[in-house]
């Protein structure tokens, strides 16, 4: 495990990214929400990954056995909260979308813009 | 062993991240991103977090799905091709990128025991959560118990935004935007004629079953 180094950070980062890029990037609102899906959920993996210890278990206690080694339970708390925000935020986000989409007839940004001049 | 899952895992997730983000048709494109929560949710397995694991694998890859597709099916499902070349926002994100790459340097490396994070209270709540909480899941005591507090912040957030998608879809349909005489104008949906209403109608009926996969 300790041989990866940063490996996972990295890749966490460019997840990140992808959905940063999305989110930026692409005009249509459903595609915008699925890459804050995207970067909430590299957020969590960044999060689990700091929580692993090498050679360590679930923190579930074992009965019996000494000396077993159990990964961080306290990231694990956070990212359970932070996936159900993370839903009901979608939720909101994407019922938002279904009134733009009665309102203006389309989700595309840029014919938003056109038909809100 | 445990390395190669990882970087398996990893290296799929950043593939299906890439198809997502290419993928015109947002179906296809909801379904993939059903497939990048089950992937992360087995990279959370890999890393000893089984509690998050199955939440995510029934949050995040079921009921986020399931909402994707109910809002889907009222608002279509193709991604109009973008008009502008995306240099700014790809130079945003490369930017960014490698910041927060810069940032990581700084960083203890991954699954050593000696980092900061292991050394603060995590150590009380594995020693000492057995008898004074009672219970065999360390991540069930913090949950319920030392960070009771957090969880019922968690709650009051759902309920607000529970409340919010009510007040947003509850309501009947409301005012539009038209293009009269080449004007774009905002009409009132009473003015307007009735097979438009009887278009939008069944619309609003729809919504209402998303509300119970929320809580």
């Amino acid at each position: 495990m300790i041989g990866l180094g940063l490996f996972n950070y990295w890749v966490v980062i460019f997840l990140m990214m992808v959905g940063f890029y999305t989110l930026i990037a692409r005009g249509n609102l459903v595609k915008k929400i699925i890459g804050l899906n995207i970067f909430q959920t590299s957020v969590f993996i960044l999060y689990i990954t700091m929580g692993k210890i090498a050679g360590g278990t679930a923190p579930i206690f074992v009965q019996g056995e000494q000396e077993v080694v159990y990964s961080n339970p306290i990231p694990h708390v956070l990212i359970l909260t932070a996936i159900v925000v993370g839903v009901a935020t979608s939720a909101l986000g994407l019922s938002l979308v279904v009134r733009i989409n009665e309102a203006f007839g389309t989700i595309e940004e840029d014919e938003i813009e056109d038909t809100a001049l | 062993m445990i390395e190669l899952v990882d970087v398996a895992l990893l290296l799929l997730l950043s593939v299906t991240a890439l198809a997502i983000v290419r993928q015109q048709n947002l179906f296809a494109a909801v379904m993939m991103a059903g497939i990048y929560s089950v992937l992360s949710a087995g990279l959370f397995v890999v890393m000893d977090a089984v509690d998050v694991a199955f939440t995510e694998a029934a949050v995040g890859a079921g009921i986020s799905t399931v909402l994707m597709l109910g809002t889907l099916a009222l608002v279509g499902h193709s991604e109009h091709k973008p008009k502008h070349r995306p240099i700014l926002p790809l130079l945003v994100v490369a930017l960014t990128g490698g910041v927060l790459v810069y940032g990581t340097l700084d960083m203890p490396p991954f699954g050593d025991p000696a980092n900061p994070i292991h050394h603060h209270v995590a150590p009380h709540y594995l020693e000492e959560s057995e008898h004074e909480i009672g219970v065999p899941n360390v991540v069930t005591s913090v949950l319920a118990s030392y960070r009771g507090y957090d969880t019922m912040g968690e709650t009051t957030v759902i309920f607000a935004a529970a409340v919010g998608v009510l007040l947003l879809l509850a309501r009947g349909p409301g005012p539009r935007r038209v293009l009269v005489n080449g004007l774009w104008t905002t009409v009132a949906r009473e003015e307007e004629s009735p097979e438009l209403e009887a278009d939008e109608a069944p619309a609003t009926e729809d919504d209402e079953p998303k509300e119970d996969d929320d809580g």
